[in-house]
């Protein structure tokens, strides 16, 4: 595994640590995600998963340690800055704009690319006209893509949960990311949408060209989709590899059942 | 084509109202124009942007005072400044109203900038109460500024550039403005920013610039209602711009519905006609059953009723945060039909 080269590696942590006070959520986290994978990360309730999707999207900043996306350090770079190099994510908690429309709420994620400043928005000119008629139409695209185009008027938070879960994808999927991390996309789902869940995903990293990095709390969702796992137990990596291994692993399994 | 129809049907009125209408009319009608700026300016913050701004009279102040500043005559400046003389720098200008009101605009924004780059780390009521405490920090600055403000006497006879066409004009362009702001790119930014501040960071926005410049706008807008607002009463003074003239507006933008840029128009109206129409409540009244000697401020209980009315059954205000438009006019008059359930 180690032989190969690095020049693929997308993201990755070196001793990536985070204290809140006396509590460590994440102590010398160390992650190595390439290029198309898709990466599981693992772990009970309060593990620290999404504490170290907040640091490595900068919503928080590391204790210790670095994050480097493709070899460059992006730790303590603010939240839309990461966005803007390609890192894009997703919300355990759905977090749509829940003021807006399905079709708005996917144009928020092109205002970065629209890049326009205030005047010449308000004013309509003609630089701006062409790039948010490209921002809609390439917004349409999408949604036509995951099958919401149809709603595309309808307002975000009005649709039914899993199709909400989707557009949160298909928003981070319009800020044209590399990088794709997704916090429990599959929560709050029965079986057979998660594995359609899982086939979508799989589907949008090839048509896209993503590397994706997500989080899972039900270990068996993401068996079939991860190439690589990493499982955190109380901020603690207790194990990393490829899913077989993991499963058999028993200190993921002690850390999931418990041992007597 | 009706939205011509209706504005050419507005201009009409408008020059009627000018040739026709008595002084105290045609000064509540204009009175409506500026509130208008000032409701949208503040609209602005509270609705489009979800920021909880209470310093709005302090702008306010800082452009009616420039403005004021600036169109003065130096023999009006004289006969103003009997305590103090003001400063020589200033006694000399006189420009025209036009560059005048834009660059107490500009000041305004310039001050909202900086009072703005600070306090917007705060959130929510925090922020409500840092802006209210700028607000008055301004109001105080400029009642003790007495060489360059005249302090607490204020200024008296400022000309009288306020007309009915100069005070609608700037109204309906700030509407246009918001209008046109609110369908771009960067007005989706502001409602998102709004919506969820952690989502639009993640989705690329850059939250701390969007707030700031929602800000700047806004003060910009504040300034300009201000420096109208000084050229129609022709006087002004510090006791103005105290932390009621926000509430007014704060009044009227929860009334017409937070964020909706219609409702604060109409809301601007209603109010501005009615804080004049109730003026009789607050004189001596003669029931049959009992009199009442004069109760100064009985018409804020009108407006604190209507408030609480509004709080019960329409907690989005007049327009809720939806926009005018001729369907739903028609709507209203061809049948409410299926309606409630939309409400919760």
């Amino acid at each position: 595994m180690m032989s190969e080269k690095t020049s693929d590696l997308m993201l990755s942590t070196s001793h990536l640590t985070m204290k809140f006070g006396g509590l460590t959520a994440v102590s010398d986290f160390n992650l190595e995600i390439r290029k198309n994978e898709i990466v599981g990360l693992i772990g009970p309730n309060g593990a620290g998963k999404t504490t170290a999707f907040n640091v490595i999207t900068g919503m928080y900043y590391p204790t210790e340690g670095k994050v480097l996306f493709k070899g460059r350090d992006i730790t303590g770079l603010k939240p839309h800055s990461i966005t803007a190099l390609g890192i894009a994510r997703t919300f355990q908690n759905i977090r749509l704009f829940k003021e807006m429309s399905v079709l708005e709420n996917v144009l928020v994620a092109c205002h970065m690319s629209i890049n326009t400043g205030l005047f010449g928005a308000t004013l309509h000119l003609p630089g701006y006209r062409s790039r948010e008629s490209e921002a809609r139409r390439f917004s349409m695209e999408l949604l036509e893509k995951v099958g919401l185009v149809h709603l595309a008027y309808e307002k975000g938070t009005s649709l039914p949960y899993g199709q909400q879960r989707r557009l949160e994808i298909v928003r981070a999927l319009a800020t044209k990311p590399k990088v794709l991390l997704l916090d429990e996309p599959a929560a709050g789902m029965n079986p057979q949408e998660s594995r359609e869940l899982m086939d979508f995903i799989r589907k949008i990293r090839d048509e896209f060209d993503l590397t994706i990095f997500l989080i899972e709390h039900h270990m068996q969702v993401v068996m079939g989709v991860c190439e690589h796992m990493y499982v955190l137990d109380y901020g603690v990596t207790i194990a990393h590899g490829d899913p077989a291994s993991i499963q058999k692993n028993p200190k993921v399994i002690e850390a999931y059942l418990g041992v007597d | 084509m009706l939205t011509i129809i209706a504005l050419a049907a507005f201009a009409a009125l408008a020059i009627i109202a000018n040739s026709f209408f008595d002084a105290f009319t045609l000064r509540v009608f204009n009175l409506c124009a500026i509130y208008i700026v000032l409701a949208l300016s503040l609209n602005l913050l509270n609705g489009f942007t979800g920021l909880f701004s209470l310093g709005h009279a302090g702008f306010m102040a800082v452009g009616a005072y420039v403005c004021a500043l600036l169109t003065m005559t130096p023999e009006l400046k004289d006969m103003n400044y009997f305590l103090t003389p003001i400063v020589p720098w200033l006694h000399n200008i006189t420009i025209p109203f036009l560059p005048a009101i834009l660059i107490a605009g500009l000041v305004s924004a310039f001050v909202g900038f900086l009072i703005g780059a600070p306090v917007l780390r705060l959130r929510d009521d925090y922020l409500a109460i840092a802006t209210l405490g700028f607000g008055e920090i301004i109001r105080v600055l400029i009642t003790n500024a007495q060489a360059i403000t005249n302090g607490a006497q204020g200024l008296k006879g400022l000309p009288r550039y306020s007309t009915t066409f100069s005070v609608w004009i700037t109204a309906g362009l700030v509407t246009l403005f918001m209008v046109l702001l609110m369908r771009s790119s960067y007005g989706r930014a502001m409602k998102a920013v709004r919506d969820d501040e952690l989502a639009a960071e993640a989705m690329g926005i850059n939250v701390f610039r969007v707030k700031v410049t929602s800000f700047t706008v806004s003060s910009f807008l504040a300034g300009v209602g201000g420096a109208l607002l000084g050229h129609m009463i022709t006087t002004i003074d510090p006791k103005m711009f105290t932390f009621m003239l926000t509430f007014n507006i704060l009044l009227i933008v929860v009334l017409g519905g937070i964020g909706s840029i219609s409702g604060s128009v109409i809301s601007a109206i209603v109010v501005t006609i009615l804080m004049e129409a109730l003026r009789f409540l607050d004189e001596p009244m003669n029931l049959i059953f009992f009199k009442t000697e004069g109760l100064p401020g009985l018409r804020m209980v009108v407006f604190s009723i209507l408030l609480m009315v509004m709080v019960i059954y329409r907690q989005r205000g007049l327009m809720g945060n939806k926009e005018f438009s001729w369907d739903m006019l028609q709507g209203l008059f061809v049948k409410k039909g299926r309606k409630g359930g939309d409400d919760v």
